[in-house]
């Protein structure tokens, strides 16, 4: 056994840095940060579900956050009808994700590069708009939870740290198998494919089936993100699939790198802390923002995984 | 009734042709440059700005168009000495990340320099009012001018494209840069020059539509996704399909609109056809242009798949 | 070290007495304040900064600390701030939202985590009715009265029939049937438009074929003003449009010479007779250089109203700043104002015009009083007493 890879060895550390976040809030009298911190998780859940058809498969979908919307409306309609249980929502979620990402996935991949980027969008804005039209969930206002899931029954969601510990879990367990299967045989032909569709297709594979299979995964493990967005916030609301939302994770996962994992959790937590931190200092916070990913776009290819890569002067 | 689907078409068509004057600079930016440039819709709304300032500052709105013009030329030329011809040989992912960065920063000094609330640019006298079409409906006068502007614009890109020197570079420059680059032309100083008349075209379109619609800081975002679906239907880089495309979006985004749930009443009931028809009736241009690339996956007039 | 202890324990122990007497109050408000609504935002924020200055920066005679905070007009976005304030800024009172769906997110976190929600704009039905809560305080009206005032004045006018459009979201279809629900004539034709159109030529085709007697239009923010630009150049002139949320001063600046004449409802109008209001609109237009709205009347009435139960009951003792906020003893700029059982007001409702002033900015003025000491309609459905 060879030593761990850099980029695993990184997410660990964020994981180990993440764990110790509810007691070192509490420690320094700010328990409100582990409420940010679950974002940061979610949303870090919903990026690394988008590098698995982007990094991997070079399929740029600008209609994730449908299945984000997805994912929270299913919390909301088990709820309306009296089912609490955790896992109901996810199982809920990633049905109703895999269904949806199978039928316009298999549309999309008939189009390659940009028109893949506007035909997802096409079907994510249709998501929108449908749920737009929802009235008995609220329509365009969406619609206040009245508490949070429960697992096996107890009420452990209610507390933050026991809603931030549920959510890094879920963080664990989906990079776990996203590590693995981009490593497996699967992975590898997806990333073929990003090389070169012909190649791949020369030497017998073809493409399709693996691309949709990618697909259908990335669309529920993001539904799942939505299922503890939905528990974070107490709310749902067809703003969660607006396609500002899918632009925002394109960009949290271009700034932490793409095609690594690990940059795809790091581009979320500093997407969300920057937003957090900024807010703060001042209302025009967005012409920082918007200054840095600038910046980070001309001087750092690769996002913040190429800026490490490169400062530990490894081969990029 | 009959009258009233003639009326509806030409709004249609109208709209389109409002659509076309935004998408006709992207699609070129786009097409020749292969640049993803989400900060289109905000070079639209400098253009909205800079002549609701203009026009407060000097009462004419002629004068005001008319500097509205190298004022947003140059603008484009500033970004894309500062950022964009960094960006040319980068994925689009980068692109991406850079322009909606830059989207961010340029709205945010907008509302830093002329606030948050909507301006207006006062209609010009000879284009005000309307005129009888048929019965009681009436056309206003200044629509038939955006009509005018828009269908001159398409008559100057079609004649530079196809019939002069410039044209003809960035043809071949499209299609093969270091080829072009060999036979001694300043590629990047061609970029240059598309560029900056890729934010022109989408500043005069944000001050010729300052009379109808809103001066705000949503303006650039609201139109800049209906034309990315126009310049993807019509086919990246394809003039001729960008306005083509636009009128198609404008016309089955009204037509849609209005006559939909009529035809869906006599499918079912009246209370269904109405909900169905608002649902619906959002989703159409989306619906068209998902239904566009299934048949043709690169577009109506886009060059075959090339990866 | 015990003693060192004990000592420190000791003076926590008096801390809170010494603390109560200087800490100031501290008050959360939360707004949109970014993307195109962001105006409706910042008139909300500068009528409650404006009622600061007036009050001596004190509010109920403490200092105060007013923490301001943009919520994106994102729901989620809204509930996380709003938590922030309350729990980890430790925030008495929360102001805002400016709108329904934020109202929605936000009034659970607020009130669970132990402070008071006062709304300076949105006044959804369901906090008017089933939902509503004693830490809650709507300030603004409810958000059916409006088109009510509007098809009331309609039905005094004889209109026979009237066509009604609104954009295709929850607010849009209250707004409607809000009308219909007062309404007498018939109804000519409805139309939704999708939310955030902006060409509005092929409605108004539709309109100019029916002719009806009049327009009701609910279309809030950049989409009122186009709708409002193209109206007349569409040739439509002759047909009045009456509007809710849509000619005000917040859109007015752009709508111009286009909105003059036009015909809207609402609680005040900057010409208002009532004390304090002449002063109050002088004093906005003074400090930041447009006229107020509604708006701004709402966050400056919610900071008053703030003001006035601290001063009574302070903060520590929940039900009787309950009681004194319910009491609402303060001068409103709308002049007469009291809670419903729902915490509702029972106000005026007015027929407004647009104009231009003699100062050449465009404003609203009242034209007649249609409904007097209004309360809300929902208010039957509120289990409080």
């Amino acid at each position: 056994m060879t030593a761990m890879p850099p980029r695993l060895r990184a997410a660990l550390a964020i994981f180990a840095l993440l764990a110790l976040v509810p007691p070192l809030a509490h420690w320094i009298g700010q328990p409100f940060l582990i409420v940010i911190a679950t974002r940061m998780v979610v949303f870090a859940i919903a990026a690394l579900s988008l590098d698995l058809i982007l990094g991997y498969g070079a399929m740029v979908s600008f209609g994730h956050a449908a299945y984000l919307g997805i994912g929270a409306y299913a919390v909301a309609v088990l709820s309306r009808a009296g089912v609490t249980d955790l896992t109901l929502h996810l199982l809920a979620a990633i049905g109703a994700a895999g269904i949806f990402a199978l039928v316009t996935g298999a549309i999309s991949l008939r189009t390659r590069g940009v028109y893949f980027i506007m035909i997802t969008l096409a079907f994510g804005q249709m998501a929108y708009f449908f749920f737009v039209s929802f009235s008995a969930l609220g329509g365009d206002d969406g619609t206040a939870l009245a508490a949070r899931s429960t697992v096996l029954g107890q009420d452990w969601l209610r507390s933050e740290p026991g809603l931030f510990y549920a959510t890094l879990g879920l963080l664990v367990l989906i990079f776990a198998g996203l590590y693995r299967l981009t490593l497996s045989r699967f992975g590898r032909v997806l990333s073929g494919t990003r090389e070169s569709a012909l190649r791949m297709q020369a030497v017998g594979f073809r493409p399709f089936p693996y691309q949709l299979t990618a697909y259908v995964i990335s669309g529920c493990l993001c539904a799942v993100a939505g299922v503890m967005l939905a528990n974070q916030s107490a709310y749902v609301s067809p703003s969660y699939m607006s396609w500002h939302r899918s632009g925002e994770l394109i960009v949290m996962l271009v700034l932490g790198g793409i095609g690594s994992l690990t940059g795809a959790i790091a581009g979320a937590l500093a997407t969300v802390a920057l937003e957090e931190g900024l807010a703060k200092y001042s209302e025009h916070w967005r012409l920082g923002f918007g200054l840095i990913l600038v910046l980070v776009a001309l001087a750092a290819p690769g996002g913040i995984a190429g800026l490490i890569r490169r400062l530990k002067g490894a081969p990029a | 009734m009959f009258n009233l689907f003639l009326l509806q078409l030409l709004n249609g068509a109208q709209f389109g042709i409002l659509l076309f004057l935004v998408a006709a600079g992207l699609t070129l930016v786009f097409g020749i440059m292969d640049f993803i440039n989400l900060a289109h819709g905000v070079l639209y709304m400098i253009g909205g700005y800079v002549m609701a300032a203009l026009s407060a500052a000097t009462g004419n709105f002629w004068l005001s168009l008319a500097l509205v013009l190298p004022v947003t030329l140059a603008v484009g030329l500033v970004l894309e000495l500062l950022v964009f011809r960094r960006l040319y040989d980068r994925s689009h992912l980068d692109q991406v990340l850079a322009t909606f960065g830059l989207v961010l920063v340029l709205s945010e000094l907008v509302k830093i320099l002329w606030g948050a609330a909507p301006l207006s640019v006062a209609m010009p006298e000879a284009l005000a009012g309307s005129i009888p079409l048929a019965g009681l409906m009436r056309y206003p006068v200044y629509r038939i001018a955006v009509i005018g502007a828009g269908l001159g614009v398409a008559l100057a890109l079609w004649f530079v494209i196809a019939r002069t020197r410039v044209g003809m570079l960035l043809r071949a420059g499209a299609a093969n840069r270091a080829m072009v680059s060999a036979l001694g032309v300043d590629i990047n100083r061609l970029f240059m020059l598309v560029f900056a008349a890729g934010a022109m075209l989408a500043g005069f379109a944000g001050a010729i539509v300052s009379p109808i619609l809103s001066v705000d800081p949503g303006m650039g975002d609201s139109i800049l996704i209906l034309t990315f679906v126009v310049i993807v239907i019509g086919g990246v880089g394809s003039v001729k399909g960008a306005f083509l495309a636009a009128l198609l979006v404008g016309i089955v985004d009204t037509m849609g609109r209005m006559f939909g749930p009529i035809l869906l009443k006599s499918l079912m009931e009246p209370a269904a056809a109405a909900q169905a028809g608002r649902t619906i009736a959002p989703m159409l241009v989306y619906i068209l242009m998902a239904a566009v690339l299934f048949w043709r996956p690169s577009g109506l007039f886009g060059r075959s798949v090339a990866r | 070290m015990r003693r060192l202890a004990l000592s420190t324990a000791l003076i926590m122990s008096m801390l809170p007495l010494a603390a109560q007497a200087q800490e100031p109050l501290k008050i959360g408000v939360l707004l949109t304040l970014s993307g195109p609504p962001a105006v409706l935002g910042e008139h909300a924020r500068d009528g409650v900064l404006l009622a600061e200055k007036t009050l001596g920066d004190k509010v109920g005679g403490r200092e105060v600390e007013l923490i301001v905070v943009d919520d994106e007009g994102k729901p989620d976005i809204a509930a996380q701030k709003a938590r922030d304030l309350v729990e980890a800024q430790g925030a008495d009172f929360v102001i805002g939202p400016i709108f329904s769906n934020i109202m929605n997110a936000i009034a659970g976190p607020v009130t669970s985590g132990g402070a008071i929600l006062v709304s300076p704009n949105a006044g959804p039905s369901n906090f008017a009715g089933k939902d509503c809560n004693p830490d809650i305080f709507v300030v603004s009206y409810q958000n059916d009265q409006m088109p009510r005032t509007l098809a009331e004045h309609m039905n005094r006018q004889g209109v026979a029939n009237a066509y009604l459009l609104a954009p295709n979201y929850q607010a849009g279809k209250d707004s409607l049937n809000g009308f219909k629900s007062v309404f007498k004539g018939e109804v000519a034709g409805e139309l939704f438009v999708p939310l955030g159109q902006l060409d509005f030529s092929a409605e108004l085709a539709q309109i100019a074929a029916s002719q009806p007697a009049a327009v009701y239009a609910f279309m809030p923010g950049g989409m009122g003003v186009n709708l409002v630009k193209q109206w007349s150049q569409a040739g439509l002139g002759s047909i009045p449009l009456m509007s809710a949320f849509t000619v005000d001063e917040t859109t007015l600046p752009a709508e111009q010479d286009a909105a003059v004449g036009m015909l809207t409802g609402s609680n005040w109008a900057p010409d208002l007779q009532t004390p304090g209001n002449a002063e109050f609109v002088a004093a906005f237009q003074g400090a930041y250089g447009r006229v107020p709205s509604l708006y701004a009347v709402g966050g400056y009435d919610a900071l008053m109203l703030i003001d006035s139960a601290v001063k009574k009951a302070g903060t520590e003792d929940r039900e009787a700043l309950r009681a004194a906020l319910k009491q609402a003893d303060f001068q409103s700029l709308r002049g007469s104002f009291k809670f419903s059982t729902n915490n509702f007001p029972v106000q005026d409702f007015y027929l407004t015009k647009a104009i231009k002033a003699e100062d050449g900015t465009y404003r609203t003025s009242v034209v007649e009083k249609v409904f007097t000491a209004a309360a809300d309609s929902y208010v039957g459905e509120c289990p409080m007493k």
